[in-house]
């Protein structure tokens, strides 16, 4: 056989003679160039409308301004950034889990999906602004209703997803299974869990965002602390600026989250057809 | 035990229908389908399309419920999915998330085998079936011969008594399914499995059968089997020439209507 090595993705443009480290430089810029330019083009019109005076300063600061309010506040921002990254970690690590969990005893008891179902549905429909202060009154002023909100918001997803992709495992692979004689637990593990994977983590993507919203929902309905109380104050005194800075870190909280999850798929779901490289050499239909 | 079932018969299929409900009504899959299987035969199956050959075979292997009639496997009613066989489906059935190793071995480990003995067998069957050189590559690397010749290891790694064969060499070229049939033939003849083998070629039904079973269009019945009367070990080239190879496979040819060979 003269087949050697010819596996481990197989992207196109391999070393060829260039300094790795500006081959490297120009594939990353290749690839990610579309959003860095679309953000550049926002800023200059941002800046753009707040420098004519377009706007006053108190509907939209001006960058500069946004960018001060950073600067010379960086440590408060940064311990209140941590407090909702905290509750957001860990709403979205129990819904993760829990929604998970949820989603195999739904696929293996149709009892217990029947069950469940309306009560997820129910829980999911309720709007969580609304309920967030009973949470309060139960919980107190700590963390732990923000969490709860937070998983509240991202565990309907994951469930959602997970029972799709538990799903999704081809009738006959799962009769070839039986034929082996394995355990169901066996199968979980080996063939389910794997073939739900792909579905699974973009409900955690969906999740990921939603955590960070439910979060800072939690700490608008009462709290001295976090992101959301640092929206409140600044929003009580017009401070625009410090609202901007707030509602920025935020953001990038989210998508931070999002891209953790992103590039694992690339390490979990190699074999998953919307991570081939073919995909993207293909024409689009 | 004094049962009725002979120990040499390996399977038995008495008066087998299969009737498909669906929400545009009742398909008859199979009708009265009687067929012994002693030890060690191998048995092809050709029929036209959808006449009910792969039903037949997940009947057998306790995937599909008979809706009459009864299926004894090894001298038991089959009433659920069975361990004791092999099955190699009509589509090669990987797991995308494997490579060609992972997915052979898929067997062993859901089996509970010897994992050190079951990845010394998948070397020899990776070997004997020219997959080697590609152990490490997933499924959407193969071609659909390859993936069918994967599927078809898995299904020998627990070197089972029973094997069932639903068209395992498809989607192969002519070449490649002539060396595989000489393969297989060779290791159905030292091993004495019984095999099931549906096949919509004649030349390799005949080459391969001990005996042939022709099937009606659906709803399937057997209409005709015929016994090849050659020695079990088979050279290709002499076995095509013999006069015993013309007599059967004009014969089922006739059958199933077509006026030369489809492969
Ligand atoms: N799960 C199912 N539900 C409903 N109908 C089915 C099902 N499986 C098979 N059938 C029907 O039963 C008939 C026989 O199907 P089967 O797959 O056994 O044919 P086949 O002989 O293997 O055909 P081919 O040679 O094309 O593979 C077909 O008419 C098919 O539509
Ligand atoms: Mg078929």
């Amino acid at each position: 056989m003269t087949v050697t090595d010819q596996k481990s993705g197989g992207s196109p443009s391999g070393s060829n003679g260039r300094s790795s480290v500006a081959g490297g430089f120009l594939r990353w810029w290749l690839q990610s160039w579309h959003p860095i330019v679309f953000l550049a083009v926002v800023i200059v019109l941002w800046w753009l409308v707040t420098a004519q005076g377009w706007v006053q300063p108190y509907i939209i600061p001006a960058p500069s301004d946004t960018w001060a309010a950073f600067a010379e506040n960086a440590e408060y921002l940064l311990q209140h950034t941590w407090v909702t990254t905290y509750e957001t970690l860990i709403g979205f690590a129990i819904a993760g889990v829990a929604g998970l969990l949820v989603a195999v005893i739904m696929v293996y008891s149709k009892g217990l999906e029947k069950t469940f179902y309306p009560v997820i549905l129910f829980a999911q429909v309720i709007p969580k602004i609304a309920i967030a202060p009973l949470f309060i009154v139960w919980l107190g002023f700590g963390a732990a209703p923000k969490i709860l909100v937070a998983v509240l918001m991202a565990f309907f997803p994951v469930v959602i997803s997970g029972l799709a992709g538990l799903r999704s495992v081809d009738p006959e692979i799962l009769q070839l299974v039986s034929t082996m004689g394995a355990s169901r637990l066996k199968v979980l593990l080996k063939v389910r869990l794997p073939a739900a994977l792909p579905e699974l983590l973009s409900g955690l993507k969906v999740a990921a965002t939603l955590a960070v919203t439910g979060a800072v929902v939690g700490e608008f309905v009462g709290a001295n602390e976090g992101l959301g109380y640092v929206i409140l104050q600044a929003n009580g005194i017009l401070d625009t600026a410090m609202l901007f800075a707030a509602l920025i870190i935020m953001s990038v909280m989210g998508v931070v989250l999002f891209a953790i999850i992103q590039i694992a798929e690339k390490f979990l779901i190699p074999w998953h057809a919307s991570r081939r490289d073919v995909a993207a050499a293909t024409v689009r239909f | 035990m004094t049962e009725v079932v002979d120990t040499s018969t390996v399977l038995q299929v008495s008066d087998l229908s299969i009737t498909f409900a669906s929400k545009r009504g009742r398909v008859s899959a199979l009708e009265g389908i009687d067929l012994d299987v002693q030890a060690g035969e191998f048995i092809t199956i050709a029929g036209p399309s959808g006449c009910g050959k792969s039903t037949l075979l997940k009947a057998v292997a306790g995937l599909t419920a008979p809706s009459g009639g009864s299926v004894h496997l090894r001298g038991d009613p089959v009433t659920g999915p069975r361990q004791d066989i092999g099955f190699v489906f009509q589509r090669a059935a990987l797991l995308e998330w494997r490579n060609v190793r992972g997915n052979i071995l898929l067997q062993a480990e859901m089996r509970g085998m010897n994992m050190r003995k079951a990845q010394e067998r998948t070397d020899e069957l990776i070997e004997m079936t020219g997959l080697s050189g590609f152990e490490r590559a997933l499924p959407h690397e193969l071609s659909g011969g390859m993936q069918q010749r994967v599927s078809l290891c898995r299904a020998l790694l627990h070197e089972p008594r029973v094997l069932l064969m639903d068209e395992p060499f498809g989607a192969l070229d002519a070449l490649t399914r002539e060396r595989m049939n000489v393969e297989f033939n060779r290791i159905w003849s030292q091993t004495g499995t019984s095999v099931l083998l549906v096949t919509h070629s004649v030349a390799e039904a005949v080459y391969l059968a001990s005996r042939v079973v022709v099937m009606s269009p659906r709803p399937g019945r057997i209409i005709e089997e015929h016994v090849v009367d050659l020695p079990a070990r088979r050279d290709y080239a002499e076995t095509l020439e013999s006069s015993e190879f013309h007599r059967v496979s004009s014969r089922v040819r006739e059958l199933l209507g077509s006026p030369s060979d489809a492969d």
